[in-house]
């Protein structure tokens, strides 16, 4: 055991095996090997699951947005479905009215919800942790209401069709639409990963933990508050516009109250603040709703009922459980296997000794703020 | 060997670590999904084997439409009679339906998985407007029949969309041929509006607008279908009305909003006479919707209350049709009935799996989709249907029924029977009309119903 | 003008139960420092287990006492489940897992009982009183929703100005270590606020429930509503609950009348966003000061 352990380290100290060390380089690196896999798996994959690997990204989107808000900022959000929907109108009347290309109408889509971001994010630099989350709550609810009310621009019950654009002839359509997904899923998480190594991340977790120590410090709280609320609904603009592509059509029935809380189970099953969690919280809201609750139903043998509100009730056990018993979701326990498997193979004794006592080591933030889970270990995200 | 600082240990653990997220994230994808190959061959014509044909729908068998939910399981009752009878030009249909909860983007994932997973031949009978509109772009693109569209929206019989077509009568006919009879026999009252403020309302008022003088309406307001709107009430736009004078009220309204006007126009103490579209023309859907236990005032609301139906309602027990839905259903799914009793899902049921199978029939062996939209343009004014006027169909008309009777509401008529409680009753009155959804005139029907063929009347 | 004074006199009819919510966060704000956001759904809950009841035979003010109780229960129970085991971490885990409760209920209730809307009967005539040719509509049961809040809110007043147990929850609530240093045993208290602040969820939801049918997420608007009166009033006061209640019971009210019934969300929003830029801690709020 021991020469596997000294071959173990003598590979991973190799210069070559590490991925480099600036982060935009690291971060492109990573991309570009994901990039490929995902190629490969669209080719392999029936066109059916192209079109669910595609859902499966632009969730991604939205929950990177949420987890960055809620995870690193720490301003609670129940409203991302509706700044959802906000991209998702803004690309549908672009559509209806004018003859943009695709990219210019998402980017115009996620500029949008930016602004409406900034609105909500205004007054919401007042409020913190139940205050806040009602208020994000109303967004969620309301937004969608407001189309109802003005049905000739917004199409009403009937809504506004917004077909999937074609690409190139030779290639299968939901192939395509899924590329698409995927790329803008890649070039956001890569900008949401520099965004949060850089200054900006750094403000964000500050006035995070401390509002009063980071304004102490010279960072501007309501500012930072402000522009973490823009990425996030950013984020979800070009997420809702990506999923009316997906939708042939635009309608607020597409954005209840229940997307907003299904993303942040996501989020919470992923792990809050961590980019590379909102994956699993992405195939997670993708596949319970549709296949994974109707199979579990049939294995029940459960009625139309029960099979219907089946993921419903299973992401608010998510939610429920999660937090009462693992809240760094996912990736939490993976980074704390890593940080076990990392410290067995370490040449330092005082790695092995002093891991496990580091986990007891609890952050305390300020009392009145919205804090963080307290078993965090580590601040950093991968 | 360096000596490892705790950063770089945890780093270098991240790096072994990311790799096996993305090898099992990976994984865990592939796995989940149970793929065939994007490359796999299709069969000639998708759907169709030498044995059997695949059907594919979506509809709300959850959620807030899923009072229309019996409606599928009926079409199956009646492609399980033709299956036990010798199938269609020898094969056997299979009829997929899945549950959307009339929500567009859960349908356009479904109608993707039945095209792209269960190869359907054609999507038939799906239900609702923008449902259906969600995935009409697709279906059209990839040159899918979406057939028997149950909405009445006008939006299915579009030249752009040549592969989709609809079933029940537009909005815009329902419109023409209420407000035809309330100009007659109104003339010099007050007409006021209470309409859906989207397209179903529009569409209808479209067409009363054809029909009714613009002096004679005093006041049309609109509701939105909307939780928040439902909770708000209608008192203010029933008020509205009442300040406005308007003597005839026509509605076109879903029973939960028409059950909303009801409640409000009782407590206004506000009685005119109601002109209700077809949507809530059923006693038993107002009645069940209604806001709590309607107090006596309801009923008297509804005692005289004038609608229109395309076809019998489930309380003409006399009527053939009405019976050989009873014995298909009795023979073929008795748990449906069981269920709910018959109401208007199962008479829609039955009546578009009729027509489906003879379609199918029309269109011969040598089954093609190109060949079973011709079949219907062809044929489709000839084939035997339970209601009241003939199809429309032909190449450029993509709509099913464009006529209807008049039904009015009484307490002396048969009452509607249902598990639910007992309603009050409606029987028909006055001629049939039809009118196509354009300008055309609202003429007087003189045909009778189609009997009920002989083979469907035999089920033992 | 009749139109506007019917709509004003719907606005205090919706007012009044709104306020009523309201008065169950505050309720619970006060006595355990959380804002439960699945108070809307335990009361839906709790309500669908009445109309069984109801439709047992059992008549309206035995089926609505049966309620409460059930109610309580359910309350001490998810207090006990839930929240005791989160209780010293951040406010953040309370807000998730209260929601995350809030879905599980609405997702068990449409599994049992569907998404098709029941009537539950309003204790009194529904149908306002003719005056002349001026049909008021402000009806028997309207009357009934304004006495019965002011009835909750007064109970409310007593037990927490008033009376030592009342004392006791607010201590236990906003400073444990104290209390318990104190003598005062937290624990129990704390599940007492959740049992009290259930029934209050309950008498709300049977005020709201014979205007807009039992559904699965019939309580879901109007907790949002209920949000906004206590934010607007002060989340830890009562008299706040029902002054915010009103407010916003009346500015839905003109807005749904003269602008759009669908505007009533935003409406909402807009008063909180008012409210919040003017003075963020509520109108009847003590400014609390803030430790560093």
């Amino acid at each position: 055991m021991g020469a596997f352990r000294r071959a173990v380290q003598r590979l991973v100290a190799k210069p070559w095996f590490r991925l480099p060390r600036q982060p935009m380089l690291r971060h492109l690196t990573f991309a570009v090997v994901a990039g490929v896999a995902a190629y490969f798996l669209t080719n392999w994959l029936s066109a059916f699951n192209d079109y669910e690997v595609g859902q499966i990204a632009f969730y991604a989107i939205a929950l990177a947005g949420l987890t960055v808000l809620t995870g690193i900022s720490g301003q609670i959000s129940l409203g991302q479905g509706g700044f959802m929907a906000v991209g998702a109108f803004t690309l549908a009347l672009l559509y209806a009215h004018t003859t943009l290309d695709i990219v210019l109408e998402l980017l115009i889509a996620a500029a949008v919800s930016a602004v409406a971001g900034a609105v909500i994010g205004i007054p919401a630099t007042r409020l913190r942790g139940p205050y806040l989350a009602g208020m994000t709550l109303m967004v969620a609810v309301g937004l969608p209401y407001v189309t109802n009310q003005y049905n000739s621009i917004f199409g009403g019950d009937q809504g506004l069709q917004t077909p999937a654009p074609s690409g190139p002839s030779d290639i299968n359509p939901q192939q395509w639409l899924a590329w698409v997904q995927i790329l803008a899923a890649f070039v956001v998480l890569i900008l949401l990963a520099n965004l949060v190594k850089s200054r900006f991340g750094r403000s964000f977790r500050a006035v995070r933990d401390d509002e009063i120590a980071a304004s102490l410090a010279g960072i501007h709280v309501a500012r930072t508050k402000v522009i973490a609320f823009m990425v996030s609904s950013a984020c979800a603009g070009l997420a809702g516009a990506l999923f009316v592509l997906s939708a042939g059509i635009t309608n607020s029935a597409e954005f209840p109250l229940s997307l907003s809380i299904y993303l942040l189970a996501g989020v919470v099953l992923g792990g809050t603040g961590s980019l590379m969690g909102v994956w699993w919280g992405a195939i997670l809201v993708v596949y319970l709703p549709t296949e994974w609750a109707t199979s579990l139903a049939g294995d029940l043998h459960a009625n139309q009922l029960v099979s219907a509100n089946l993921a419903i009730v299973i992401f608010g056990l998510v939610l429920v459980v999660m937090m009462l018993a693992a809240p760094t979701g996912i990736q939490g326990g993976l980074r704390w296997i890593a940080a076990r498997v990392g410290a067995y193979f370490s040449a330092d004794p005082l790695v092995t000794i002093a891991l496990p006592l580091r986990d007891s080591i609890v952050p305390t933030g300020n009392n009145d703020g919205p804090g963080t889970p307290s078993t965090m270990p580590e601040r950093e995200t991968s | 060997m360096q000596r490892l600082s705790l950063r770089s240990a945890v780093r270098r653990s991240r790096v072994i670590v990311t790799g096996a997220v993305v090898a099992a994230l990976g994984g865990t994808v592939a796995l989940s999904l149970s793929g065939t190959p994007a490359g796999a061959a299709s069969a000639a014509t998708p759907g169709v084997t030498s044995t059997t044909i695949t059907l594919g729908a979506t509809e709300p068998l959850s959620g807030v439409a899923s009072n229309y939910g019996d409606i599928a399981p009926a079409i199956d009752a009646v492609f399980k009679w033709a299956n036990a009878h010798g199938g269609v030009n020898g094969r056997k249909i299979n009829y997929t339906y899945l549950d959307d909860q009339y929500t567009p983007n859960i349908t356009s994932t479904m109608t993707h998985q039945l095209v792209l997973q269960d190869n359907i031949f054609a999507d038939i009978a799906s239900l609702g407007t923008p449902t259906q509109l969600a995935v009409q772009g697709y279906l059209n693109s990839q040159k899918i029949p979406q057939l028997f569209i149950l909405s009445g929206c006008n939006c299915w019989s579009e030249a752009k969309y040549p592969w989709s077509s609809g079933w029940q009568p537009p909005y815009t006919v329902d419109g023409k041929i209420l407000g035809s009879y309330v100009a007659k026999n109104f003339k010099g009252e007050k007409v006021g509006f209470f309409t859906q403020d989207d397209e179903f309302g529009f569409d209808f008022l479209k067409g009363a607008h054809m029909e009714i003088k613009s002096g004679a309406v005093v006041s049309s307001q609109v509701y939105t279908a909307s939780v928040a709107a439902f909770l708000a009430g209608v008192n203010t736009q029933v008020a509205a009305l009442q300040q406005a004078g308007a003597q005839v009220v026509m509605m076109a309204s879903i029973p939960v909003f028409t059950g909303a006007f009801l409640t409000a126009a009782n407590t206004l103490g506000y009685h005119p006479q109601l002109i209700i579209d077809g949507v809530s023309g059923d006693p038993g859907s107002i009645g069940a919707q209604a806001i709590s236990s309607p107090p006596a005032g309801t009923e008297a609301l509804l005692n005289g209350a004038i609608t229109a139906g395309y076809g019998p309602f489930e309380n003409q027990t006399s009527n053939p049709w009405v019976q050989v839905t009873k014995k298909l259903l009795q023979d073929y799914d008795p748990t449906l009935l069981a269920k709910n009793g018959l109401t208007g899902d199962e008479l829609v049921g039955v009546g578009v799996g009729y027509t489906v199978v003879q379609a199918l029939q029309a269109a011969g062996r040598n089954l093609t989709r190109q060949g079973l939209l011709n079949a219907i343009a062809n044929d489709g004014k000839n084939f035997v249907n339970p209601g009241y006027v003939p199809y429309s169909y032909t190449s450029s008309v993509h709509f099913g029924y464009e006529g209807e009777q008049l039904y009015k509401m009484s307490n002396s008529a048969p009452p509607v029977v249902l598990p639910g409680g007992t309603y009050i009753g409606v029987a028909p009155f006055g001629p049939i009309y039809q009118t196509s959804p354009g300008a055309g005139p609202v003429t007087v029907h003189h045909g009778h119903e189609d009997p009920v063929p002989s083979k469907l009347a035999r089920t033992a | 003008m009749q139109f506007f004074v019917n709509i004003t006199l719907g606005g205090i009819a919706t007012g009044m139960i709104v306020a009523s919510v309201a008065l169950g966060l505050v309720l619970i704000f006060r006595a355990t420092n959380v804002v439960n956001f699945a108070q809307g759904a335990m009361a839906m809950l709790s309500t669908y287990i009445a109309y069984a009841i109801l439709h047992h035979g059992l008549g309206y003010w035995l089926t609505l006492l049966l309620a409460l109780i059930i109610a309580m229960i359910f309350g001490a129970v998810t207090q006990r489940v839930l929240i005791r085991p989160i209780q010293g971490r951040s406010p953040l885990n309370a807000i998730i897992v209260t929601f995350g409760f809030l879905i599980f209920l609405e997702g068990l209730a449409g599994a049992i009982w569907g998404a098709t809307n029941r009537s539950y009967p309003a204790p009194f005539a529904e149908s306002g009183e003719q005056l002349g040719s001026f049909h008021i509509a402000f009806s028997p049961f309207n009357l009934y929703g304004v006495v019965a809040v002011l009835l909750l809110m007064g109970v409310m007043l007593v037990l927490f100005r008033g009376t030592n147990l009342g004392l006791r929850m607010r201590a236990v609530a906003f400073a444990p270590e104290a209390a318990r240093l104190l003598g005062v045993r937290v624990q129990p208290l704390l599940t007492l606020g959740w049992s009290l602040a259930a029934a209050a969820g309950v008498l709300a939801a049977v005020l709201v429930v014979p205007n807009s049918d039992l559904t699965p997420t019939f309580m879901d608007v109007i907790l949002i509503y209920g949000f906004t009166a206590a934010v607007v009033g002060g989340l830890d006061s009562p008299v706040g609950a029902l002054v915010g209640g009103l407010l916003t019971g009346l500015s839905l009210a003109w807005v749904g009348g003269y602008l759009g019934g669908s505007l009533e969300p935003m409406a909402a929003l807009a008063l909180v966003i008012v409210s919040l830029m003017i003075r963020p801690e509520g109108i009847f709020a003590r400014p609390a000061a803030r430790r560093v």
